[in-house]
């Protein structure tokens, strides 16, 4: 008995055991390793520009420095001019809209609004020199400014509303003899502080990228592997690998994680299966605008406001601002937990002189749904606002916000909306009803930079959760853990317990009649006792 | 009164191990359902993935352990005294009625046990793993190392699941209950530990290893 009885007990215990031996920690990932050895070994260049005598030249305007390398990379410009950096359009095909042209020449955001009649402020961010209106000539290979993409000395800099004409203090000479791939504070100087200042529009690419830990992004981390934007971002042609979802449509010629790390890069199978669902940034990026805060939301409606005649501004104890005069109030965060959404890859952006279909307006829209093969949930920045639209037209206003001097109608000068409103839609080619509104608005930012270390990813349970997981917002799918039957969790849980009470109600019902049995016999016994007493 | 070679080895060790199997796999997964919370949702859908093949492995072996002895057959539903039964349960047994079938090693199983266990084996365990198998293999990956999908819906597939496991845990409180109705309230437990259990009628001469039997 005690023999079978410990057999039994050995039974269940190594079965219990079993599980847990047949349960395996992540074992060593070569995958990784084989990748991390890759990336390691940095190019060499195998030009020293300094040794170029065509370089060696007191450079007068930047034109020049462009013929200098023009001179030598006889070619280079025809694949810089075919590439949307410099076109600030490209043609793809648009679900509902058929094929368009689209980019930052007609696409409107919620944050500066547009570059029509802006255009030399916005030429910052141009890889170009002197567009200093809608008239600019793409065809000039001249113009084409090589030095903001591949000045390797952190020296050259673009003036502020000059067109796309660099500062001038900037040695050009000096910059030139430096040349060399792209760095991250070369793509930087544009990619982090697009929307007038750090982190404002992307929450995950900004300044601490130049030098920040592996907590903040694995990839980038000066710490960690220190990779580049280009290592990702390749490019052939000059047609740089990647897509921000602000300006493109097609689901082509991404920058994805799987181009390095493969569709099964975990060694649980399990962790691969998700990757049909789930993006990787899902997971790998728990947050964003992890350094330094972020814009949520901006209400142009709040403009305009002057203290004494003149416009001013107020700071938050981060020293980011909450108002300014000339753009209206602002939400900022720091360490935000990302929305999530169903991407396919494709997306549509609210073009000049669209209708208002719907508010809040969407200044761009992610398609994907769950039910739709090729969509994954991605993370996503929302950020919102309001700005100024026609009421009459019903449609979003493109102002003229820069101006060199008061009087020239730009809101940043006059505070005035309809002037501005006038000024801008005039350039922009559209009619201007002269009745103007604010009307809400969002925008969509996939959130891809930023990957936490592993250990830091996000965990099962934070969406396999009954309540207030990550994935809460989005339905019409079943996720183990956050959905179930209500019908049948209710019958079933009331049944069990029932079953349990029958159960209990039926032994204590065969208690009490053995009791009774019990106390009849102890009188007969008793009886029985007495019996010879009675006698 | 005999003490008879009832429950053999292999039946004992099916039994414990599936039963340890199932109350495992039913404390992982109403984890996974969002019901308990011990192990944490991620190593309770892991152990809950291996213990399933486990248990998968377990059933097969017992399937053709059913067939090749013939012991299936103790699972013939019959209506025979099967009211009787029924009646003895409900009434019968709080007066100390004696049992109305008699336990033997040919037919170890009342009437109600046939039909429940029947039940049991070849509708509530199959509903549960089958399910269960479909739930495993959701996602697969394809030739090109690519992960696809199976159309059908996730929901349907864990509401059989659920549904299983539900009547899986009934059964279960029934069934344990069920063994305290025996001579004693632990003879039945402790005829499946150790094999031996008393009985009424000689069987000596039909029981399985002759050998093994021991008069009382």
């Amino acid at each position: 008995m005690l023999r079978n009885l410990l057999l039994v007990i050995f039974i269940v215990v190594s079965a219990l055991v079993l599980v847990n031996v047949l349960h395996k920690e992540d074992g060593y990932n070569l995958k990784l390793e084989e990748l991390k050895h890759e990336y390691a070994l940095k190019d060499i260049p195998s030009v020293d520009h300094t040794k170029l005598p065509a370089l060696h030249k007191d450079f007068k305007t930047p034109q020049e420095v462009t013929e200098a390398c023009i001179s030598c990379h006889t070619e280079t410009h025809l694949e810089v001019m075919a590439s949307s950096h410099w076109n600030w359009e490209r043609v793809s095909y648009v679900e509902g809209r058929g094929i368009s042209s689209s980019g930052k020449k007609n696409v409107m955001n919620n944050f500066c609004i547009g570059t029509n009649s802006n255009e030399k402020s916005c030429a910052k961010c141009h890889i170009g020199f002197g567009m200093n209106n809608n008239s600019f000539d793409f065809d000039n290979a001249r113009n084409v400014d090589c030095m903001v993409c591949h000045d390797n000395s952190e020296e050259y800099l673009k003036g502020s509303a000059m067109a796309g004409y660099p500062d001038r203090t900037v040695n050009l000479e000096a910059v030139a003899q430096s040349v060399g791939s792209p760095k991250k504070s070369n793509c930087g100087s544009c990619h982090f502080f697009g929307g007038g200042g750090n982190n404002v529009k992307h929450g995950d690419l900004e300044s601490a990228h130049l030098s920040c830990d592996r907590d903040v992004d694995v990839h980038m981390a000066a710490n960690g592997m220190n990779m580049e934007c280009v290592a990702c971002h390749s490019a052939k042609n000059h047609q740089i690998l990647g897509k921000l979802y602000s300006v493109s449509t097609e689901n082509s010629n991404r920058s994805t994680c799987e181009q390095c790390h493969s569709s099964s890069p975990h060694l649980s199978n399990m962790l691969n299966r998700h990757g049909s669902k789930i993006a990787c940034q899902t997971c790998h990026i728990p947050e964003y605008a992890k350094v330094n805060s972020t814009k949520m939301a901006w209400n142009w409606s709040d403009a305009g406001k002057l203290k004494d005649g003149e416009p001013y501004e107020i700071d938050d104890s981060l020293g980011n601002h909450s108002y300014l005069s000339i753009k209206g109030s602002f939400v900022w965060e720091r360490n935000v937990k990302p929305d999530y959404i169903w991407f396919n890859g494709t997306a549509d952006q609210y073009l000049l002189g669209d209708t208002i279909q719907s508010i809040p307006v969407k200044m761009n829209t992610l398609y994907g749904s769950h039910n739709d093969r090729k969509s994954k949930i991605i993370p996503v920045k929302i950020h919102v606002g309001d700005q100024i639209y026609d009421k009459v037209y019903n449609r979003l206003i493109q102002p003229k916000l820069h101006g060199e001097n008061d009087g020239d109608s730009a809101f940043w000068q006059d505070f005035k909306w309809v002037e501005a409103a006038e000024a801008g839609m005039k350039q922009s080619g559209l009619a201007f009803s002269g009745e103007y509104g604010f009307v809400k608005t969002e925008m969509y930012w996939p959130i891809n930079h930023m990957v936490s270390p592993k250990e830091k990813s996000v965990s099962c349970a934070e969406c396999h959760t009954r309540d207030n997981g990550r994935l809460a917002n989005l339905s019409g799918f079943y996720v183990p853990g956050r959905d179930y039957n209500k019908t049948l969790d209710f019958f079933g849980y009331w049944t069990f317990l029932l079953t349990l009470a029958a159960v209990f109600g039926h032994a204590i019902i065969r208690m009490l009649y053995n009791v009774i049995k019990d106390k009849f016999e102890k009188q007969v016994i008793n009886y029985d006792e007495d019996e010879p007493d009675a006698a | 009164m005999h003490k008879v070679y009832i429950y053999k080895g292999f039946e004992r060790f099916w039994h414990w191990t599936q039963a340890s199997l199932i109350i495992f796999l039913a404390v992982t997964g109403f984890e996974v359902h969002g019901t308990l919370d011990i192990f944490g949702f991620e190593k309770a859908a892991e152990f809950h993935r291996i213990a399933s093949w486990m248990l998968i492995a377990l059933i097969t072996f017992s399937i053709f352990w059913h067939l090749t002895t013939g012991e299936w057959r103790q699972y013939i539903p019959t209506t025979d005294k099967l009211k009787e039964q029924i009646i003895y349960y409900i009434s019968g047994i709080f007066k100390g009625d004696p049992h109305p079938t008699e336990k033997t090693g040919l037919s170890k199983l009342n009437p109600l046990q046939r039909i429940v266990y029947l039940g049991f084996k070849v509708i509530l365990v199959p509903i549960t793993i089958i399910s269960g198998i479909f739930y495993l293999l959701y996602k697969t990956f394809d030739q090109n190392n690519m992960v696809v999908i199976e159309e059908y819906p996730l929901a349907s597939i864990a509401f059989w699941h659920t549904l299983g496991a539900f009547l899986l845990m009934i059964f279960l409180v029934v069934h344990v209950y069920m063994t305290t109705t025996g001579k004693t309230p632990t003879s039945n437990i402790k005829a499946m530990i150790t094999g031996f259990e008393e009985l009424e009628e000689e069987h000596i001469d039909i029981t399985p290893k002759n050998d093994k039997t021991q008069t009382a």
